[in-house]
């Protein structure tokens, strides 16, 4: 069996009486990566918070790096690196300065502390940047500088919550790059997102988190297999169309408002040239044609029953400093 | 590593901290000066006839000599409230959040931030203390050991302060409110006997005026260094001190012991 870094049980937290975790189980194994997603408000924060000892947690049995979260919180901060939401370097200093600073806060000797600041600035490309005030760092310098300064106890296990929200495409791309970095080492990664692609993209294992329970967890086939294949799209502006295209296909799934159909399909080239025949044959053109197969977001939304519109993964969903 | 160790050292960087923050953006702590500067040199030359006529005459020197005193805890309870907003700006940081989930020494956070408020408080008092001087303040008769006294005196009246001035920053939400809470240690100064004598005020507000931590402060010092008499403020301006001390430090720790919100 293989150990656990993290490994939680009935994990409850409310606010008064606003219930943000509601019995959450939580396993992850040592050097994998497991995402925690989730809709905003789902408590994918306030778990970070608990597991990385900012805050307690109301009820459960915690470990994290094989010790006890209640009763030996500084053993689990020696083994842990956390990066919030929120990035937290200091702004009045240099980038230079937060890393010597993380170096004098882990006890590294003055010669040691310069060496992994200088090796940590080169690695995230921030080298140049170094001396000057943190807080004149671009979005993506802010959140480098984060993951170095987290990287200077060297810890087993790391907590990045949200970590890419907010950075432009290129950005979140360096970024992804260094969390399959991080783990080539054999490091554990909890990652907390609201990007599907992302957990699909990084993950090892997902949770589903939706009003503070688990919807579901697996990795990212496992829970796309969890609901309904996927299926053709077609949309016509003409309501005759529409009609006859409707009996022609008649095991499709009718949007009249939209003068949609939708026909199960796993979107094979042989799946779709029967649709297209049969189109023909009935003498009818659809307008537009999309192709859909299964992702994260079917399975996103199918478990969390919300009928929003997605997660853009370009577009930040708060302000960030 | 011994917990003592741990302590020591953990809150040495936090200090290193602090004092780089001042040094990079000292405007903070000079506007806090810039009060107790003006209200000397307002005090001795625009008011100066008149209030040195209100302390049963004299001339202007015998007026700064008399209000030194008083202004070198005045610039404390100003610089103070430095701290206030600093630790309330700090804890709006996200840096705060990651010292919080380290193997450091709980306290070091604080014990940073206080000590590097006392070492600024005290070069702010040393340089009103200088611009006394140069206007012509001077000691009457004060031993070293009397000098020595004031000095003690006027180093644990900031450590009082600024404990009180940290948990009013930690229970503030912002700048603006930390500020605002800090008044009284700006206010309070002004209902002191640091300008004019506690028995020339009305007679229901001298027991307020008596007893609130400043004027028994006041007192002692102008005594140690003027000669006057100090009687019971001695006393009572060390219980101040330490009582504040007592209270600001239980406050501040359970107050960033506690969840943050």
């Amino acid at each position: 069996m293989t150990h656990l870094a993290i490994a939680a049980n009935g994990l409850r937290k409310s606010y008064g009486d606003k219930t943000v975790l509601d019995g959450v189980d939580l396993t992850v194994p040592e050097g994998t990566i497991f995402s925690l997603l989730g809709p905003n408000g789902a408590g994918k924060t306030t778990a970070v918070k608990i597991l990385s000892t900012l805050i307690t947690a109301d009820a459960g049995d915690i470990r994290v790096g094989g010790h006890d979260l209640a009763t030996h919180a500084q053993a689990v901060r020696a083994a842990i690196g956390v990066t919030g939401q929120f990035s937290a370097v200091d702004g009045l200093i240099t980038g230079e300065e937060n890393m010597l600073l993380m170096a004098d806060l882990h006890h590294l000797s003055r010669d040691e502390g310069r060496r992994v600041a200088a090796e940590l600035l080169e690695r995230f490309d921030l080298t140049e940047a170094a001396r000057k005030p943190a807080s004149t760092y671009s979005g993506g310098m802010k959140r480098r500088l984060d993951i170095a300064m987290t990287l200077v106890g060297d810890p087993r296990i790391i907590f990045l919550d949200e970590p890419t929200t907010g950075l432009d495409p290129r950005s979140r791309h360096n970024m992804w790059q260094i969390i399959r970095e991080l783990v080539s080492d054999g490091v554990t990664v909890f990652l907390t997102t609201q990007y599907l692609e992302e957990a699909d993209e990084l993950a090892d294992r997902i949770a589903v988190l939706n009003g503070g329970r688990i919807a579901a967890e697996g990795t990212a086939e496992e829970l796309k297999r969890m609901i309904p294949g996927g299926h053709v799209r077609l949309r016509f502006t003409d309501p005759a169309a529409y009609r006859s295209a409707a009996s022609a296909l008649h095991e499709s799934a009718r949007d009249d408002e939209a003068l949609a159909l939708q026909i199960p399909s796993d979107g094979s080239q042989r799946a779709l040239r029967t649709v297209l025949d049969r189109l023909d044959s009935a003498g009818i053109e659809a307008d537009e044609l999309t192709v859909h197969t299964p992702d994260l977001d079917d399975v996103f939304f199918a478990l969390t029953g919300t009928a929003t519109v997605p997660a853009q993964t370009d577009q930040p969903k708060e302000t960030v400093r | 590593m011994s917990n003592l160790n741990l302590a020591v050292r953990d809150s040495s960087t936090m200090l290193r901290r602090n004092l780089l923050h001042a040094r990079r953006y000292p405007s903070l702590t000079l506007n806090l000066l810039l009060t107790p500067v003006m209200l000397l040199l307002l005090f001795v030359y625009v008011f100066g006839d008149a209030m040195s006529a209100g302390i049963g005459g004299g001339d202007r020197s015998d007026y700064v000599a008399y209000i030194v005193p008083g202004l070198l805890l005045m610039t404390i309870g100003s610089t103070t409230i430095g701290t206030a907003v600093s630790v309330s700006n700090d804890m709006t940081e996200g840096v705060i959040a990651r010292f919080r989930t380290m193997a450091i020494h709980r306290g070091s956070v604080l014990i940073g931030h206080v000590i590097g408020s006392v070492v600024q408080s005290i070069m702010s008092v040393v340089l009103v203390g200088a611009v006394g001087l140069a206007i012509g303040f001077r000691s009457a008769d004060a031993t070293a050991l009397e000098w020595l006294a004031a000095f003690g005196l006027l180093v644990l009246f900031t450590v009082a302060l600024t404990w009180i001035a940290v948990g009013m920053g930690l229970v503030s939400p912002n700048a603006e409110a930390a500020s605002n809470n800090a008044m009284p240690l700006i206010f309070l100064p002004l209902i002191s006997s640091t300008f004019v004598p506690v028995d020339s005020m009305p007679g229901w507000f001298q027991p307020v005026a008596e007893y609130q931590p400043f004027t028994p402060a006041v007192e002692t010092l102008r005594g140690l260094l003027l000669g006057t008499g100090i009687g019971h403020n001695g006393w009572l301006a060390l219980v101040w001190c330490l009582a504040l001390t007592a209270l600001g430090y239980f406050w501040s720790t359970s107050k960033f012991d506690s969840d943050p919100k």
